[in-house]
């Protein structure tokens, strides 16, 4: 009966991992397809406001980024609490956002410029008084299509 | 000389480059938000008159400083704001000429005449903060959308935002055309007519 005894005292035979490579590959793939790298470090906090009537932003390269919010802690000793506009990379005045689109229109095709639209990543506990003032300033150089930038979710999670 | 076989490549090693690189692409990713609440601000020239609106035509909201809501000159709760916006644009009291045949409000001789004359005007304080007005911008939005919706369901059988959706997506196979005239009819309907006022300074 030795035919039989071959099985016994076996253990559990171990799990194959030939498979491994291939399901970290598939992983990989996916982060490699959705990453987008940042255009600008931020230098603010940025809590953006939740709401549910979206609209997507179509043409990515047409859309200007003004962030504004508090300075996060590492700036706060340099910049201060109160809540600061940033324009690519750099902390900016109310008065900089004229320049700041006249250089984004120059860099654009004449033809594309009526479609730049203005997106504004405010954090939720800015100032209204500073988002007026920006709105004024996009007004006197008719930059006119703004997009108020949110997260998805019910208003109810902004409180 | 007997052919040798190509010694096979010990490919163990292709998991731990892999997750390296998995690593690598985990911590460099933001999933970039790129959606918003898109408005047009108003053009700074504005030389002409401003139109005649009458008082029961304009639905006040007033936002203080300490975010509370003020709604036609009572304090209101944000959730109960979509309602009352959607109260007032269909309400429909107009008679004759004004009359609107296809709102259900409740015909308010002291609310708006029609859908096309309802304005919405927002005005906030300098201190308000951003995330109240955007939970404001966000309900009266919807309270359009909203009547926009009813409104495509009765007339075509639609969602009013996936037929919005449609539109704006190049891929979608359909009649783009038709498509856009019914989309501009309903926005037609319930034109947004949002006025917001520049914010008053506290003290």
């Amino acid at each position: 009966m030795a035919k039989f005894n071959k099985k016994a005292g076996g253990g559990t035979p171990g799990i194959s991992t030939a498979s491994l490579p291939d399901i970290v590959f598939m992983l990989l793939f996916f982060f490699m397809v959705v990453t987008v790298m940042r255009q600008n470090t931020l230098m603010i906090e940025n809590k953006l406001p939740a709401a549910n009537q979206l609209e997507k932003l179509e043409k990515k390269d047409l859309v200007m980024y003004i962030y504004a919010g508090k300075p996060s802690p590492r700036y706060q000793a340099q910049f201060g609490t109160e809540a600061r506009i940033q324009l690519n990379d750099k902390f900016a005045d109310v008065k900089d956002i004229q320049a700041f689109i006249f250089s984004e229109r120059e860099s654009k095709r004449e033809e594309l410029i009526p479609y730049l639209t203005t997106a504004l990543k405010v954090d939720g506990e800015t100032n209204m008084g500073l988002i007026s003032d920006i709105k004024q300033e996009l007004r006197l150089i008719d930059a006119l299509k703004i997009n108020y930038t949110t997260r998805q979710g019910e208003v109810s999670k902004n409180f | 000389m007997a052919k040798r076989a190509a010694p096979e490549v010990n490919a163990g090693s292709m998991a731990d480059i892999a997750f390296l690189l998995l690593i690598f692409f985990l911590v460099t990713t933001t999933i970039e938000t790129d959606s918003g609440i898109s408005r047009r601000l108003p053009p700074i020239d504005v030389t002409i008159d401003p139109p005649e609106i009458r008082q029961k035509n304009i639905f006040i909201v007033l936002i203080n400083k300490d975010d509370q809501l003020l709604v036609e000159e009572k304090l209101m709760d944000i959730k109960d704001l979509r309602v009352a916006a959607m109260e007032f644009l269909d309400n429909g009291g107009g008679v004759g000429e004004e009359a609107c045949t296809y709102c259900q409000g409740s015909k308010d001789p002291a609310s708006s005449d029609n859908p096309e004359k309802a304005v919405i005007s927002l005005q906030n304080d300098r201190a308000t903060s951003y995330k109240m007005y955007i939970s404001v911008q966000n309900e009266l939005v919807a309270a359009y959308n909203e009547l926009r919706n009813r409104e495509a369901q009765r007339l075509y059988g639609e969602d009013y935002l996936l037929m919005e959706k449609n539109l704006a997506d190049a891929t979608w196979r359909g009649n783009k055309d038709k498509l856009k005239e019914q989309v501009d009819k309903l926005k037609e309907m319930y034109p947004q007519k949002l006025s917001e006022a520049e914010p008053k300074k506290t003290n």
